[in-house]
């Protein structure tokens, strides 16, 4: 072989090793196995994907709503202290304080099973059994005056229950506020007639901590 | 044998070297009374401790801390904001740092069910739904993909929340405390999915967290495509427990709450999933009853950092720095006009620093203070022309209800003796 050709074929070896890989071409991680994703895959959509086999009562849902989550939720869903409210609250959207519950607010009922089913009860999550989850889904239905006290969910039925806020929620309109043509600035001099004056104060409502706290309107979610 | 040299009595807690300590500081007693009669700062005049005594030694620090000077330079929460801590928040103290970078322990905390405590080697990624091949990935298998860094900012979409009705909270920290700007290093998303193989109907992703919330939110395959990342780091090191360790989602310019933390899992599907914290949360309900969804971007804003609240002006009139942070979810901050009479008249302040995209931007602006009262505020422009809205612009729009997305300019009232209130002005 030629010391020319030999170069040749030891620089088309080194071009080959510092060659960026191709997509999908890391060759990284493994396969998952059908029981890995089940036992992780456990989202549930509006039109019902994800929902397993199984059903329940309002009447077995009070049962255990008494025993997992009316400590916080109240016996009504009415909330004890800042934990949230989850029913009632119809009417109120568009009033200074706004209850926002699954009743008033929700646009889906599958983000209540899928909630509850991965995160609650707060502190043992994923402890419910599936009946258990349809059971207080469907008792929560009842206390927002959505069905009768002997209403049976299943996931045969669940797409038929719709919540009635559903069509109140709007794509991002944003930006909503005045955007800059190319090469303008901003309004810098006298850019506000007469005197400016203050209109609101902190230390009125002074819930700063470490002041004398009291509890603040708003919220962060 | 030969005494072992006196350690400053500060630090030290050994009788032997706290004797030694007594007798030298009894010298510097006599010393400094010798001086009283010399003009000048006891600080000069005098000697300290630290400048005789010796300190720590290299082993005694395995990890720095801050000095105990600082000890004030810490994250806070605002307890009657949440039913518990556990599911709540604290805010980063703006007004205590410079520059552009968030040191990891004082980025603001928000999780859902606590700060879970994951062992990195029991820890995994697996990616499923509409994909060719679905995928587990060890954390070694992640570190094994070309890495890359940035640096980001990260805002809670709740930030400035508390304000929508008027002006609440005395102190950045807690009116503008919800963001964090550091550098990540970790893998493209675009790489991971592109292993498994995205099926041609996949047009969303699901991630979701590892923690007793398993935090979920739907988004959009061309985010996830652009510039999302899997990071393992921040700022150089491994990912705070409070930030996600081992594994958290990067999605630059979005809300923080969609940048899951301890990342175990992403699905691939054809529909968003309307999730709990994309439907009940992190909408922004209207004045009309209407409420907008899917408001990912985070707008462009700013605030001034000192003086504030919490911070001040202790010093006479005269030469006077104003400092703060700005950052857009939509690109780099173009400029930063500083008001001091309430938005009447602005000034260009000076950004210094790096200027990156999607990441906090500093600014300075450096006046002579003739000592009369202030309305300071700060307005960004960033490099789309968007430009920050008035509070009271933002109203307008969208009512009192919003909760989420307010970037409002904001006021402080700085009285002739230098303190600082939250106001808002005509």
């Amino acid at each position: 072989m030629s010391k020319s050709l030999k170069l040749l074929i030891a620089s088309a070896a080194v071009a080959a090793l510092v060659t960026p890989a191709l997509a999908g071409s890391f060759n990284l991680g493994r396969e998952a196995t059908p029981d890995e994703v089940a036992a992780w895959d456990i989202d549930v959509r509006p039109d019902g994907t994800g929902l397993p086999e199984g059903k329940g009562t309002v009447a077995e849902g009070e049962e255990v709503f008494a025993e997992q989550c009316a400590s916080c939720h109240g016996d009504f869903g009415e909330g004890v202290d800042r934990w949230p409210v989850l029913a009632g609250g119809q009417g109120t959207l568009k009033s200074d304080r706004p209850v926002k519950t699954i009743g008033s607010y929700w646009p889906y009922l599958s983000t209540v099973w899928d909630y509850i089913n991965r995160a609650m009860p707060f502190g043992h999550a994923q402890s419910l059994e599936p009946d258990q989850v349809y059971a207080i889904t469907a008792y929560l239905l009842n206390m927002n005056d959505l069905v009768d006290a002997d209403f049976e969910l299943s996931k045969e039925n669940f797409t038929s229950v719709r919540l009635p806020n559903e069509a109140n929620f709007i794509d991002d309109p944003r930006p909503d506020t005045p955007v800059m043509a190319s090469g303008k600035e901003p309004c810098m001099e006298n850019c506000k007639e007469g005197e400016v004056k203050i209109t609101s104060r902190a230390a009125v409502l002074d819930v700063t901590p470490e002041e004398q706290a009291e509890a603040g309107k708003g919220a962060v979610d | 044998m030969t005494e072992k040299p006196a350690k400053n009595p500060m630090t030290s807690t050994s009788r032997r070297t706290f004797l030694g300590a007594g007798l030298a500081l009894g010298g510097a007693a006599i010393a400094g009374k010798a001086a009283s009669a010399a003009e000048g700062e006891d600080v000069i005049l005098e000697k300290q401790t630290w400048n005789q005594f010796l300190g720590d030694g290299v082993d005694a620090r395995p990890y720095g801390t801050p000095s105990q000077f600082e000890q004030h330079v810490v994250r806070r929460d605002v307890s009657w904001l949440t039913a518990d801590p556990i599911s709540s928040v604290n805010f980063t103290p703006l007004h205590e740092l410079d520059g552009i970078i968030t040191p990891n322990g004082l980025c603001f905390e928000r999780h859902h069910a606590g700060i879970a405590e994951v062992d990195p080697a029991k820890h995994r990624l697996m990616i499923n739904g509409l994909v060719d091949k679905p995928l587990v990935f060890t954390m070694q298998d992640l570190m094994r993909f070309p890495r890359r860094n940035h640096v980001y900012f990260l805002e809670c979409a709740a930030n400035s929340g508390m304000e929508w009705r008027g002006a609440q909270l005395n102190g950045c920290q807690f009116t503008h405390g919800m963001v964090h700007n550091v550098m990540y290093t970790g893998v493209p998303l675009k790489y991971l999915l592109e292993e498994a193989g995205v099926k041609t109907n996949g047009k969303w992703v699901m991630p979701e967290g590892a923690d007793a919330s398993a935090m979920t939110r739907s988004i959009p395959m061309f985010k996830a495509l652009e510039d999302c990342l899997v990071a393992f780091k921040m700022n150089g090191e491994a990912l705070r427990p409070e930030q996600g360790y081992p594994l958290r989602l990067v999605v630059p310019g979005w809300e923080g709450n969609m940048w899951v933390k301890w990342l175990r899992r992403i699905e691939v599907g054809d529909e968003p999933w309307h999730h709990r914290e994309e439907t009940s949360k992190y909408t922004d309900l209207l004045e009309n009853g209407k409420a907008r969804r899917f408001t990912w971007e985070m707008d462009a804003k700013s605030v001034i950092t000192n003086p504030s609240p919490q911070a001040p002006l202790l010093h006479s009139k005269g030469q006077t720095v104003v400092t703060g942070v700005a950052w857009s979810g939509r690109g780099t901050i173009e400029r930063v006009d500083v008001s001091i009479d309430g938005g009447t008249n602005w000034r260009s302040a000076r950004i210094d620093g790096p200027s990156l995209d999607k990441s906090i931007h500093r600014f300075y602006y450096d006046f002579e203070w003739n000592g009369s009262p202030l309305l300071l505020q700060s307005r960004a422009m960033d490099s789309t022309g968007y430009v920050q809205p008035t509070k009271s612009a933002l109203r307008a729009e969208r009512g009192t209800n919003s909760i989420y997305h307010n970037n409002g300019i904001q006021t402080w009232h700085v009285k002739a003796n230098g303190e600082v209130e939250n106001v808002e002005v005509s």
